[in-house]
């Protein structure tokens, strides 16, 4: 398997993926050309090629075995590709959308994730779930779930999240490579997204694990990742006008998380707001501002704020701009976070 | 309102829907309609007696070996044991039945099963003593580890059967479950793709009578665990699970139609658990004792001890010699069981990732520390080991 950043530079002297659910396809066909032992399932994948066209093509390159349209059934798929890994084959599974991966929670979470850690390492199993995931698309009820705390809540599973078409690919490589299972969620209002609102994509991929600087800084950090990068990025461009010189960090990975990156961003500026659009009760932003609290307390100028979906079931598409967390509700909390002026 | 009373309905005529035809032709998919026996019937006769010979042997250690984890669970040195008592033809059929490069998935209760293919037996009972979740490497024996969730070790066995077939290996895998087990959507859902993919794969269900406290009739309204297998599009069989030379040739069938392309299939094995669900169990409060009675009369090594010693192929010093060799193992197995298992605590971090996390890295650090404060206290420099 060759390193993350050679297929990268492999990569850069081909053609720019044009979107990022492009540069996915590319990740996954390039993964199988390179290695025999990547094998793709689940519903709608083969001949479809995905309902997001993310698989499109492969089938017809590597045939049925490698690119398999399965029966409909989530656990099913999932603990097939437990079998899978388990006879040496690095499965990777599509769930198609957020919400239709939960009846595969148990194989998620009693199998796949601990594995390794029952066996004593002897089996280590190389799954890759790609979960489509978050609102933003006007998607009806079960199509707009953002399910990544769930995950994290998981030990043993890293959960990825690219942000930026560059990342799409480089991300989902690293993923397919790592010999742990990965949940691999595709901010699906991304899907369509170019490369251009990323001027600071890097050149080379990072391994898993690793948070980026996207907008440097000095008086407050945004940290987010997937879906809602693009709303921190805007935000920092519009806070300028209100003499904010914001940071943004794009986590990419959930586990592990980049502590290092993040509490050194807080540092430097002394103020953070967290933002996603999942649910903010016990929500990633809940540890995320622990951990900033932990590590940052003495140059905290104001608490940790989250700016997160509010506490509902996902609401129905015409009602679905007023859950997500936008560029507005961004700029509220940096405002809130002149702390010392307000107490 | 009928069709034809509709108004200008009378050019209308009602057509099947097109291209309609089944996929498959159930008929011979059906079980017979009693479980299928060797011990005592004509077929016996045809029987290899070494095969006869070699799975009395094995049912003898297998008693023996049951009833001595049962005592240890009563010594504590098992946190619980999920006896197979009384199941013990399906769970040596189950073992001899497959190749050294087949695979075989077992549930909780069948460490038995996992014994007889060769697993160490202390290896075998680390899950349930407490000290590792698996005792052992599932590549190297070709056994997964125990599975406590139901059934949804069956999907496993379809994945790596399936996977074993596109790398061109005509590995089977033979996975067991309970008659409780088959109320599981994985259940189901691994039949389906098995099917479906026509996996080389065998479903022992050990039907067992009762899943924990629940009996079957409240299991499941099908006419029988092996009538399912028609649904999915393969064969079902229904064979007596306290016959190990029945059981044994009807998972051969199976193994053999597997491997040669045809598919899966489903064995429901008829059988009862002697013992409570657990040594925690009270087995008393759901079911009656003329019922076990029942079932002690129809005892796996009594029939076929008797088989055996009425066609004169086992005498007094054939049993006794057996009854030594299981009581050897017991012993060993018990001596073994007595000494207590070295831990390292840092194993906790060690095989969570591939590489450890730097959150991992500083848990283990904070439990080092604690580990040295107590040694320093107790004035031993074990590591940690032996607690």
């Amino acid at each position: 398997m060759t390193t993350a950043a050679a297929t990268a530079g492999e990569r850069t002297a081909k053609a720019r993926p044009a979107t990022m659910a492009q540069a996915l396809g590319r990740a996954l066909r390039d993964s199988m050309a390179e290695d025999p032992s990547v094998h793709v399932l689940g519903e709608d994948v083969g001949t479809l090629g995905g309902v997001f066209r993310i698989t499109d093509g492969l089938a017809k390159e590597f045939g049925e075995d490698r690119c398999t349209d399965t029966p409909l059934a989530e656990a099913g798929i999932l603990g097939a590709a437990v079998g899978m890994a388990m006879y040496g084959l690095r499965p990777v599974v599509e769930m198609q959308f957020d919400a239709f991966a939960y009846p595969a929670f148990e194989q998620l979470i009693s199998h796949v994730a601990k594995m390794r850690n029952r066996t004593g390492g002897a089996m280590p199993l190389p799954i890759t779930v790609r979960v489509p995931y978050g609102g933003g698309i006007g998607g009806v009820e079960h199509h707009s779930d953002s399910s990544e705390a769930y995950y994290m809540a998981t030990p043993g599973l890293h959960v990825v999240t690219p942000a930026t078409v560059d990342d799409a690919y480089g991300l989902l490589r690293a993923s397919i490579a790592s010999d742990d299972p990965v949940v691999f969620l595709e901010p699906k209002r991304l899907y369509w997204s170019k490369a251009d609102w990323s001027p600071q994509a890097p050149a080379a991929v990072e391994p898993i694990g690793r948070a980026v600087v996207r907008r440097s800084g000095r008086s407050a950090t945004l940290i987010t990742y997937g879906p809602s990068l693009p709303v921190c990025m805007e935000a920092a461009q519009a806070a300028v006008e209100e003499g904010w010189d914001l940071e943004v960090v794009d986590l990419r990975s959930l586990v592990p998380f980049d502590d290092e990156t993040v509490a050194a961003s807080v540092r430097r500026t002394g103020r953070a707001v967290v933002v996603h659009e999942s649910s903010g009760f016990g929500g990633p932003g809940g540890e995320i501002a622990a951990r900033i609290t932990e590590r940052c307390f003495h140059h905290l100028e104001a608490p940790v704020l989250r700016v997160a979906g509010f506490d509902i079931p996902y609401p129905p598409p015409m009602q679905e701009r007023h859950h997500l967390p936008g560029v507005d509700r961004v700029l509220d909390a940096v405002a809130r976070l002149q702390w010392e002026a307000d107490h | 309102m009928t069709v034809q009373e509709l108004p200008g309905a009378a050019a209308y005529r009602p057509t099947p829907p097109p291209a309609w035809k089944p996929l498959t032709d159930p008929a011979p998919l059906l079980p017979d309609p009693e479980p299928y026996r060797v011990l005592g019937t004509d077929a016996a006769a045809a029987a290899d007696p070494e095969l006869l010979l070699r799975l009395y042997a094995e049912l003898v250690r297998g008693r023996r070996y049951n009833t001595q984890a049962t005592a240890l669970t009563k010594q504590g040195r098992l946190a619980v044991y999920p006896s197979s008592t009384g199941q013990e033809a399906c769970e040596i059929a189950a073992a001899l039945v497959l190749e050294e490069r087949d695979w075989l998935f077992p549930s909780y209760r069948d460490t038995l099963a996992a014994v007889a293919r060769g697993l160490d037996p202390v290896e075998a009972l680390t899950l349930l003593r407490g000290d590792r979740h698996t005792g052992y490497d599932p590549r190297e024996h070709r056994i997964a580890p125990l599975c406590t969730p139901l059934a949804t070790q069956l999907p496993h066995a379809v994945g790596l059967a399936h996977a074993a077939r596109l790398k061109g290996d005509d590995v089977v895998a033979l996975a067991m479950v309970g008659d409780g087990g088959t109320s599981e959507g994985d259940f189901h859902e691994a039949l389906n793709f098995a099917a479906v993919w026509k996996a080389p794969v065998v479903f022992l269900v050990q039907n067992n009578g009762f899943a924990i406290s629940v009996p079957l009739a409240k299991q499941t309204a099908a006419p029988s665990l092996a009538h399912k297998a028609v649904g999915y599009g393969m064969p079902g069989r229904l064979v007596d699970g306290n016959d190990a030379a029945a059981v044994h040739q009807v998972l051969s069938e199976a193994v053999e139609r597997a491997r040669s392309g045809g598919g899966p299939t489903l064995v429901e094995a008829i059988t009862y658990r002697m013992d409570a669900h657990t040594n925690a169990d009270d087995a008393t409060r759901y079911r009656g004792d003329s019922e076990v009675e029942a079932w002690r009369a129809h005892d796996p090594v009594q029939l076929m001890e008797r088989e055996l010693t009425g066609r004169g192929l086992l005498g007094d010093d054939a049993i006794e010699e057996a009854r030594e060799a299981a009581e050897r193992m017991a012993a060993g197995l018990r001596e073994r069981m007595n000494a207590d298992p070295v831990l390292d605590p840092m194993d906790l971090f060690a095989h969570v990732y591939a590489e450890q996390t730097t959150q991992l890295r500083e848990q283990a650090a904070r439990l080092r520390v604690e580990l040295d404060a107590e040694n320093e206290q107790h004035g031993t420099d074990d590591g940690g080991a032996g607690r």
